[in-house]
């Protein structure tokens, strides 16, 4: 009986994860591409994708070795892209945290953008889900994103520098995330979110570091949160009345 | 091209493990301890904050045009919207998106 609703739970994951492949694989692409044109080699290349994993946060350093920046400011400024992996990790804790440690590394490794969208959507979508289904969720999710990110990147450094660039691949990215939030985008409250976030990132978009993207989250978050509590309270006077 | 004076596998190794321990943070470290009410309520809105702000720029300001603001990858992230939030379909919307860019890249040529 566990076992079937685990195995279920997985393939569910497997499912809801699938669409991203055919983003994460030509995205890794473009990464494998552009860092065998900066002139890293393979390993190197393989390197970033299999060790760091997040893909901001790796153009963001290729980038900046480009431009010589030092090594110090390359590592805090790739680094700051990933803080809203933090966010990830504190918004999944309620629905993983009781794991054994071993599966909680593992989920942590494989924490990205899409994995935890795609989890976090799940989870809140049901509450009593059993824990090891959860585990098993997650993996599934995992499955058609995370190896395709190794796939893309090692056939993007062979294929090297003859994609054109006719092929706008840059804008894959944009595309897959603004594709994620649409269905997010639940309440009143959860639209609120969004357009404060995009307002304090475009209006902080010139503060260094990507600090003007943690502003945005953090006021976003609040707004989402206030509203939420307005709304209760609300309902709860219509209610009385 | 990146020069010759970086240690790039520090960089690599260094930015791995960094960005692993921001995963691992809540996850692993406080992983037993129940979380607050008005923590959860702002995590709630965690997606709907990051990734808007992530991605607004990157609209607006595309890297591949050097910071101009290009008709056709607008028009597709506005397309991949109203079909995200009309039908909910990832895949459709992403699909319907990049038609749509390749459609205004075309045009505009």
């Amino acid at each position: 009986m566990t076992i079937a609703s685990k195995k279920a739970a997985y393939v569910r994951g497997i499912r809801d994860g699938a669409p991203f492949l055919l983003v994460v694989l030509p995205f890794g692409v473009l990464f494998g591409v552009v860092g065998a044109e900066a002139g890293l080699d393979l390993a190197q290349v393989m390197g970033f994708s299999v060790l760091v994993i997040a893909g901001a946060s790796q153009f963001t350093a290729l980038q900046l070795m480009s431009e010589h920046a030092p090594t110090v400011i390359v590592l805090l400024t790739s680094l700051a892209v990933n803080l809203r992996m933090a966010m990830y990790s504190a918004s999944l804790t309620p629905h993983l945290g009781k794991l054994p440690l071993w599966q909680r590394a593992i989920a942590a490794y494989f924490l990205v953008d899409q994995t935890y969208l795609v989890s976090a959507t799940e989870f809140e979508r049901r509450p009593t889900m059993p824990l090891p289904d959860r585990f098993a969720y997650f993996m599934g999710a995992v499955t058609p994103v995370c190896p395709f990110w190794y796939v893309g990147t090692y056939l993007g450094a062979g294929v090297g520098a003859s994609i054109p660039d006719g092929l706008a691949i840059d804008f894959a990215l944009p595309l897959t995330f603004i594709a994620m939030i649409a269905p997010a985008l639940r309440s009143a409250a959860h639209v609120l979110a969004a357009l404060v976030s995009v307002a304090v990132a475009l209006a902080l978009a010139f503060l260094p570091y990507s600090l003007g993207l943690l502003c945005a989250a953090a006021a976003a978050m609040a707004a989402g949160a206030q509203m939420e509590l307005w709304l209760e309270r609300r309902r709860r006077k219509e209610g009385a009345a | 091209m990146i020069d010759e004076t970086y240690n790039v596998w520090l960089v690599i190794v260094l930015l791995g493990l960094g960005t692993y321990l921001v995963r691992f943070s809540f996850l692993g470290l406080l992983g037993r301890r129940a979380l607050p009410e008005w923590v959860l309520r702002h995590l709630r809105y965690t997606p709907v904050a990051v990734m808007p702000g992530l991605v607004a720029p990157l609209v607006l300001w595309p890297a591949a045009t050097d910071g101009a603001t290009d008709p056709a990858r607008l028009a597709a992230a506005l397309v991949t919207l109203g079909v995200g939030l009309k039908t909910r379909n990832v895949l459709l919307s992403i699909l319907l998106g990049g038609l749509t860019l390749y459609l205004g890249l075309y045009i505009g040529g």
